[in-house]
């Protein structure tokens, strides 16, 4: 099976700014990659049920007690850029005029 | 050859040692660190080291030993953590820029009850970034050196904390391990690697790869450490949704009963093409051996192995893609300056913060999952999980414990396979089966090949049969009596 791959739109989904050299290199070896990925079509019949878990588990509760979490000035610790107790980021909605 | 000091023995005879009183824990630490001062600039196991943390412990057990209040086996003995695990207010960088002063608010449950029971810890690991790799090169901090051979790997993505133990810079160490990680470098380094089953060891602070198939394991000196050590960190945890709530054994109950009478399949798929032939003869010598000492051998086959690799390639990028989201240079992490709106400073973050094999498997889980391919990729590898899964149903029906090569290979030399991503990935090709199906194994040296690099042969057991593996393990172990001293220390 020949994979093409749109290299600059999965970047796009992938929120990875590439350098052209980069591009050039993932767009070799992404298809080369995937094609043999691409065996496990080879004896994954229709009957075969999916497992994602190799050890299900389902519906895990915890008693619903009370419990401190972190603090504020531990969670901001490690921003790279704070304020008022908050994240600081770069601009996300535009300012009207 | 200089003669071993106190931390070239393993923590075994170290916590008896201890116990009698004839050395202090503050000696123990102490020479390991004059082992890390003397190797490690080159080996390079280390990102980060914590001598004042570990000479504190040592201090804290010596004064209440003077009590003859009794101690947990892992007190005051030297240990490493890989630096995907959080230690609280210790950096914790997953061998990445993107991470490279990141320091954690809270402990990993694995190191959390090691330290309750008093370890004492030196650093930090040296790891492929984010754990993605098989030899160490991929770490934004430089590769380790393999102590049995400094112009080779000592395998990956575990490969600090493998030389670490082989270089008797630490006692034991925590790995992880998602496709072979704990396993593959301890083969490699010539120690002893355990892949607890999936679940068992809580994962709760342990820097997610691949949620499905992320293990904490065990790199020490010989089989026994293994089972003390993972007994001291597994069990239910209420912060891991995923961890068993399954009963702790005492693993070292059953540990010296022997191979008399047990059933060892030897898997007929994993002597193929590709597998060196020293590697080869070394492991069916080793059979040999269990066969002489009792054991009922037999051939088994796990027809849906080879498709586990492709299968693996799919999960764990696709897996990979969406843990690693969260590295947006807001909340922690690097940022990148200058950024004109948030989508540009994040995409510029994440391609300046991660280095080309994150960004090859972030892109691939990326475009698997994406819309039209889901089906086509991600589901059809979850169907071959469960025709693994089946695989080693069938297999353990007629067999207690699994037999085969760790690794194709022994070391390769740095920079041998770094181009070559389809190569680099044929490392894992026997460990990846047992992380799809969550089944425990273990990798437990059984020889040297020709120019003298350790062979590890692997035995796989079915889920929660941590004890079987330890007794073939350790058979197997004291049978071969190897004498494992890298030729690095003949200078010590």
């Amino acid at each position: 099976m020949a994979v093409r791959i749109d290299i600059e739109h999965v970047a796009r989904l992938a929120r990875l700014a590439l350098t052209a050299e980069e591009e050039e290199r993932l767009g070799r070896q992404l298809p080369a990659i995937l094609e043999h990925a691409a065996t496990v079509g080879e004896v994954a019949a229709d009957d075969v049920p999916p497992t994602a878990y190799a050890i299900p588990r389902s519906n895990v509760y915890r008693e619903d007690d009370p419990e401190p979490c972190l603090p504020q000035a531990e969670a901001l610790a490690n921003a790279p850029e704070q304020e008022d107790g908050r994240f600081r980021v770069v601009r996300v909605v535009e300012r009207d005029r | 050859v200089s003669s071993p000091e106190l931390c070239d023995l393993t923590g075994s005879h170290l916590a008896a040692e201890l116990a009698g009183g004839g050395v202090s824990a503050t000696e123990v630490v102490e020479s390991s660190l004059r082992r890390i001062e003397s190797v490690d600039g080159s080996v390079g196991a280390f990102l980060t080291r914590t001598p004042e943390v570990a000479l504190e412990r040592a201090a804290e057990l010596d004064a209440h030993r003077s009590t003859g209040a009794p101690q947990h086996p892992v007190a005051g003995i030297p240990l490493a953590l890989k630096d995907v695990l959080s230690t609280m207010g210790i950096r914790t960088t997953c061998g990445s820029r993107i991470l490279e002063t990141y320091v954690p608010p809270f402990d990993c449950t694995a190191w959390a009850r090691l330290s309750g029971r008093g370890s004492a810890l030196l650093g930090k690991t040296n790891c492929d970034e984010f754990a993605m790799g098989s030899s160490n090169e991929n770490s934004a901090f430089g590769p380790v050196r393999n102590p049995w051979d400094l112009e080779r790997v000592p395998g990956g993505s575990s490969g600090g904390s493998a030389a670490a133990v082989a270089a008797g810079e630490v006692v034991w160490a925590l790995g992880t391990d998602t496709g072979g990680s704990v396993r593959q470098p301890a083969s490699l380094s010539g120690v002893v690697g355990l892949k607890p089953t999936y679940g068992l060891v809580s994962r709760y602070g342990l820097i997610a790869f691949a949620s499905s198939l992320d293990t904490v394991g065990t790199l020490t000196r010989d089989v026994r450490d293994a089972a003390v050590l993972l007994e001291a960190i597994a069990g239910k945890d209420p912060r891991d949704a995923t961890s068993l709530d399954a009963e702790v054994p005492d693993y070292l109950a059953g540990l010296d009963r022997g191979v008399g009478g047990l059933r060892v399949g030897v898997i007929a798929e994993a002597f193929g093409e590709g597998v060196e032939p020293d590697v080869r003869d070394s492991v069916r010598s080793a059979v040999d051996r269990l066969d002489a000492l009792g054991a009922e051998v037999g051939e088994a086959s796990l027809p849906h192995a080879a498709y586990t690799l492709p299968a693996y390639y799919l999960i764990a990028p696709s897996e990979a893609s969406s843990n690693l989201a969260r590295y947006d240079g807001v909340r922690y992490g690097y940022r990148a300056e200058g950024a004109s709106d948030s989508v540009e400073m994040m995409a510029r973050t994440r391609g300046e913060g991660f280095g080309p094999e994150v960004k090859r498997r972030i892109m691939l889980g990326t475009y698997a999952l994406s819309a039209g391919y889901y089906e086509a990729y991600y589901g059809q590898a979850q169907k071959v999980r469960t025709l693994m899964i089946r695989d080693y149903e069938a297999a353990f029906e007629r067999f207690d414990v699994l037999v085969s090569p760790t690794s194709p290979t022994t070391a390769f030399r740095i920079g041998e396979k770094v181009d070559d991503p389809m190569a680099m990935y044929l490392n894992d090709i026997f460990t990846i089966p047992a992380n799809l199906a969550g089944v425990p194994a273990i990798s437990v040296p059984c020889g040297l090949d020709a120019a003298g690099l350790p062979i590890g042969l692997q035995f796989t057991a079915p889920v929660l049969g941590e004890p079987v593996l330890f007794r073939a393990a350790s058979a197997l172990e004291r049978d071969l009596g190897l004498v494992l001293r890298p030729p690095l220390l003949a200078g010590v």
